[in-house]
């Protein structure tokens, strides 16, 4: 055998015996999450609730393990016991009172707690017989994505879902390097250590029909591949973790679930391209994320996976971590090199591209953390056997951060091909409150609106582009009948013109401009001429900004126009807001059939305009009213409306 | 290598800075390419200070060997860097586009309303500092309010008074 391939083995070999892995043939498991959401949510009082329980029996047959995220933020904590010989049964919202059950009836009499068990979202019926999509079948065969399948595949909500860049999230602890080496991990990289041949990576790569989750769905292996057409031999790999769209946290979640699947497949990018040293830009914003980071890398380094030889190879590379400081524009590419340099995060005019041109004047990839975490499954399956899951022009699956109007906000991940009907409907359980969908927004400031009725949309870079929007990075937001486009639409905007740069003309006035139109539209100041001018300015700023930010900008406002012209018209012509969220634009009043003359109003109104005797009906004096609206929220009799 | 200058002045620049930077700007001084490392040093002192005090950015010019004005030039840039003081207890509200649909505004109204101040200000006692920031990560919990490390859920306007009283009696 190679040196490289002996060096694996041993690893390899550690890793089956390690000490310190659990035998879930032997003891009894309890899983508990451990990612910043699930800490949020109270994870980590769940496990030490469960702690207690165990030191007070005194049994040592008994584990607790801390897992990475499922994606199931609103059944957060959940807590799966694994018992020997059984399938692992999943409980959602556990709290301390239901952890004493769980642990009594569950882990001690090994009766199932039947009402405390993970729901479906859709049928609220609890596990189901296996059900297994294509996709799934097909990630079932895969040594590298059989684990989460087998653990959760009998759960309703992933019945859709197909798990390749979160294939070990919730599965295994993120930073124990034996159990990720024991599910494949590190294999693909001594492959291609062993093959040493970037040709025949970038082959894999094209073959896998993988493209950058970060947003633009740029071909990898043609990507990479540029690189390799350029005579200068130092060179950079950079993993862009700034995640910068407000409401996505698919990266934070797949570097604190999963540290190792990122490195990995930056080491296989980093020796694909030729480069000696790597950098992670990741926003200050996620100290969790930071940390596990740190503490992989580290292990990584004592365990010859990083650093001089790597494996006993002839390639040596290494990782160094540099934060972001809260500026959007740094996802941008040459922003984000500025930064790393330590210079003022401002773009700059592409070409050269950073393939050509970019860390300290070297060629430079840079990829996102998603696409990162695919890498090494690509190469573990072949690129071929990858490409089966997904459409005919993208490889393997999309992972989005489901956020907004809908019943079961999280993580998801689904096959490339999956329509938006299918994670709303099935996947996040439809539109919470009986209320009525509006839109889905993908993309965030960089991207647009899918209305309601073209929820059969598929889910792919060009498909979701025809509709009028993006892939994005991942976010997903639901909008309801409550939410006005554009009160939504303004809000991208703030959010853009608050994190131009300031470089360029365009995108700095322009935005500027955009939102001052936007403002009077929902202060009940705008004019036909407005909304002209509006798409005018939009598609200006689009054409002439200097970076991708300017240049996005504006498809927030193009895609409400689109979709949603006539509530732009009602703003300006008819002085209404049919969603009830301008302010301006309406008023409140109180109906005298229903008021019983409580007072609660009147005494909670900050300006005192709310008249009335008790026990008669109340009434609003318009001229003094400042729509505050704590009358609406005060009244218990629905007798304030909004008109 | 660092070129000679005036060792009573770097002596000063030392001592304006806590212990924990001035090692942390010796090690990467070291190192290739140490100006790269101006951001991380900035976090540094702004953890250790709160924010980053006009001496301490001249200080770290010195220490850097870079010009003072790219180092306030650097600091400007980016919104995670203060140069005021802020309050005993930060209250970030999230405005990400999840906190948003869910009602972050009102819950932003309410805070203002109660602490008497504006984004960006701090209590005149000193105790709180009032921020929007953006998606802290935990959309789907939306609307989410951070004060200090922790991190509150599904945040309402009714909620305020009592999460304002709970810091204000830990301060005491
Ligand atoms: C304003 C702006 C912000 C961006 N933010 C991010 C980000 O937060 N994360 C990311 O991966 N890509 C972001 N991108 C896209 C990156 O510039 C780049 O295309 C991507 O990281 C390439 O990786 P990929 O090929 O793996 O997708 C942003 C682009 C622009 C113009
Ligand atoms: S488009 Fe906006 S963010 Fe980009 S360089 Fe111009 S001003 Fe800066
Ligand atoms: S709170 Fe409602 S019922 Fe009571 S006085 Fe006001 S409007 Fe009438
Ligand atoms: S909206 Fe506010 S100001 Fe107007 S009547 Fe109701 S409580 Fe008073
Ligand atoms: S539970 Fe982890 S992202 Fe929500
Ligand atoms: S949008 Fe508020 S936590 Fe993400």
């Amino acid at each position: 055998m190679s040196q490289i391939l002996n060096a694996y083995q041993s690893l390899r070999d550690a890793a089956e015996g390690s000490k310190e892995r659990v035998d879930f043939d032997q003891v009894i498991c309890i899983q508990v999450g451990s990612a910043t959401c699930e800490n949020a949510a109270g994870a980590n009082d769940v496990a030490e609730e469960f702690r207690k329980h165990i030191a007070a029996t005194k049994r040592d047959d008994i584990v607790i393990k801390r897992v990475g995220c499922t994606g199931r933020c609103s059944c957060e904590p959940i807590v799966s016991i694994r018992m020997p010989g059984k399938d692992m049964v999943t409980y959602q919202k556990v709290n301390g009172d239901s952890a004493h059950k769980i642990f009594v009836e569950h882990v001690l009499e090994g009766k199932i707690v039947d009402e405390l068990q993970m729901q479906c979202p859709t049928c609220q019926s609890v596990p189901m017989d296996n059900r297994l999509s294509d996709a799934q079948q097909h990630l079932q065969g895969q040594e590298v994505t059989d684990k989460f399948l087998s653990l959760y595949g009998n759960l309703p909500v992933y019945a859709k879902q197909a798990r390749i860049a979160l294939r070990n999230a919730g599965v295994t602890t993120p930073l124990d390097l034996n159990e990720y080496i024991r599910n494949l991990g590190f294999s693909s990289l001594a492959k291609v250590l062993e093959n040493d041949s970037p040709a025949w990576v970038i082959a894999e790569m094209n073959a896998s029909k993988l493209k950058g989750r970060g947003g633009a769905g740029f071909p990898i292996g043609k990507k990479w591949g540029f690189a390799l057409t350029n005579e200068e031999k130092i060179r950079y790999m950079v993993c862009n973790a700034d995640e910068g769209d407000p409401g996505a946290f698919m990266d934070r979640s797949m570097l604190e679930s999963d540290p190792f699947s990122v490195i990995e497949g930056m080491i296989i990018a980093g020796f694909t391209i030729g480069a000696q040293q790597g950098y992670v830009y990741i926003r200050a914003e996620y100290p969790l994320a930071i940390e596990r980071l740190e503490k992989a890398i580290a292990i990584c380094r004592e365990n010859n996976l990083l650093g001089k030889n790597i494996l006993g190879s002839e390639y040596s590379f290494d990782i160094e971590l540099r934060l972001g400081a809260g500026a959007f524009v740094c996802g941008e590419e040459t922003a984000l090199i500025h930064s790393i340099e330590g210079e003022r995060g401002q773009p700059r005019v592409k070409p050269p591209f950073p393939a050509v041109s970019g860390l300290w004047g070297k060629p430079t990839i840079i990829n996102n953390v998603e696409t990162l975490a695919n890498v090494p499954a690509v190469i573990a399956m072949g690129g071929a056997e990858f490409a089966k899951v997904g459409t005919e022009l993208s490889g393997g699956t999309k992972v989005f951060a489901l956020a907004g109007k809908i019943t079961n906000t999280g993580l998801i991940e689904v096959p490339m091909g999956t329509t938006l009907r299918e994670i709303i409907e099935e996947i996040g359980g439809g539109v919470p409150n009986g209320k009525k969908l509006k839109a889905v927004q993908t993309g965030g400031p960089a991207g647009g609106f899918i209305p309601a009725d073209a929820l059969d949309t598929v889910v792919d870079y060009n498909t979701l582009a025809a509709a009028g929007s993006i892939m994005g990075s991942g976010g997903m937001i639901v909008l309801d009948e409550d939410d006005c486009m554009v009160d939504v639409a303004k809000f991208y905007l703030t959010f853009s013109q608050d994190e131009s740069c300031g470089k360029c003309t365009p995108c700095r006035e322009g935005t500027k401009r955009m939102l001052e139109i936007l403002e009077r539209m929902t202060a009940g100041k705008g004019t036909m001429e407005d909304i002209d001018n509006l798409e005018r300015l939009a598609k200006l700023v689009q054409k002439a900004s200097l970076c991708g930010l300017g240049k996005a900008a504006p498809n927030p406002i193009l895609s409400s126009l689109k979709h949603f012209r006539e509530e732009f018209v009602a703003h300006v012509q008819d002085k209404t807001c049919a969603a009830k969220k301008c302010k301006a634009l309406l008023r409140y009043e109180i109906d005298s059939d229903k008021c019983i003359g409580c007072t609660a109003c009147a005494k909670k109104c900050p300006v005192a305009c709310i008249k009335g005797e008790r026990k008669e009906p109340h009434v609003i004096d318009q001229d003094t009213c400042i729509k505050c609206g704590q009358c609406f929220s005060v009244c218990r009799f629905g007798a304030v409306k909004k008109v | 290598m660092i070129p000679a200058v005036n060792d009573k002045v770097l002596e000063n620049a030392r001592a304006a800075l806590p212990a924990s930077v001035v090692e942390f700007i010796d090690k990467v001084n070291q190192g290739e390419r140490p100006s790269s490392h101006l951001i991380a040093v900035l976090h540094k002192v702004q953890e250790e200070l709160g924010f980053l005090p006009r001496e301490s950015m001249d200080a770290v010019a010195q220490l850097m060997q870079v010009p003072t004005a790219k180092v306030t030039g650097v600091a400007s840039f980016y919104h995670h860097f203060s140069f005021v003081p802020k309050g005993k207890y930060i209250i970030s509200v999230c405005t990400g586009t999840a906190c948003y649909v869910k009602g972050a505004e009102e819950v932003i109204d309410k805070f203002k309303e109660e602490l008497g101040i504006n984004l960006g200000e701090t209590t005149a006692d000193g105790l709180f500092t009032l921020e929007d920031t953006r998606c802290l990560g935990a959309c789907a919990l939306a609307p989410v309010v951070k004060v200090g490390d922790d991190i509150h859920a599904s945040m309402t306007a009714d909620k305020v008074p009592g999460i304002i009283e709970r810091y204000m009696n830990l301060a005491d």
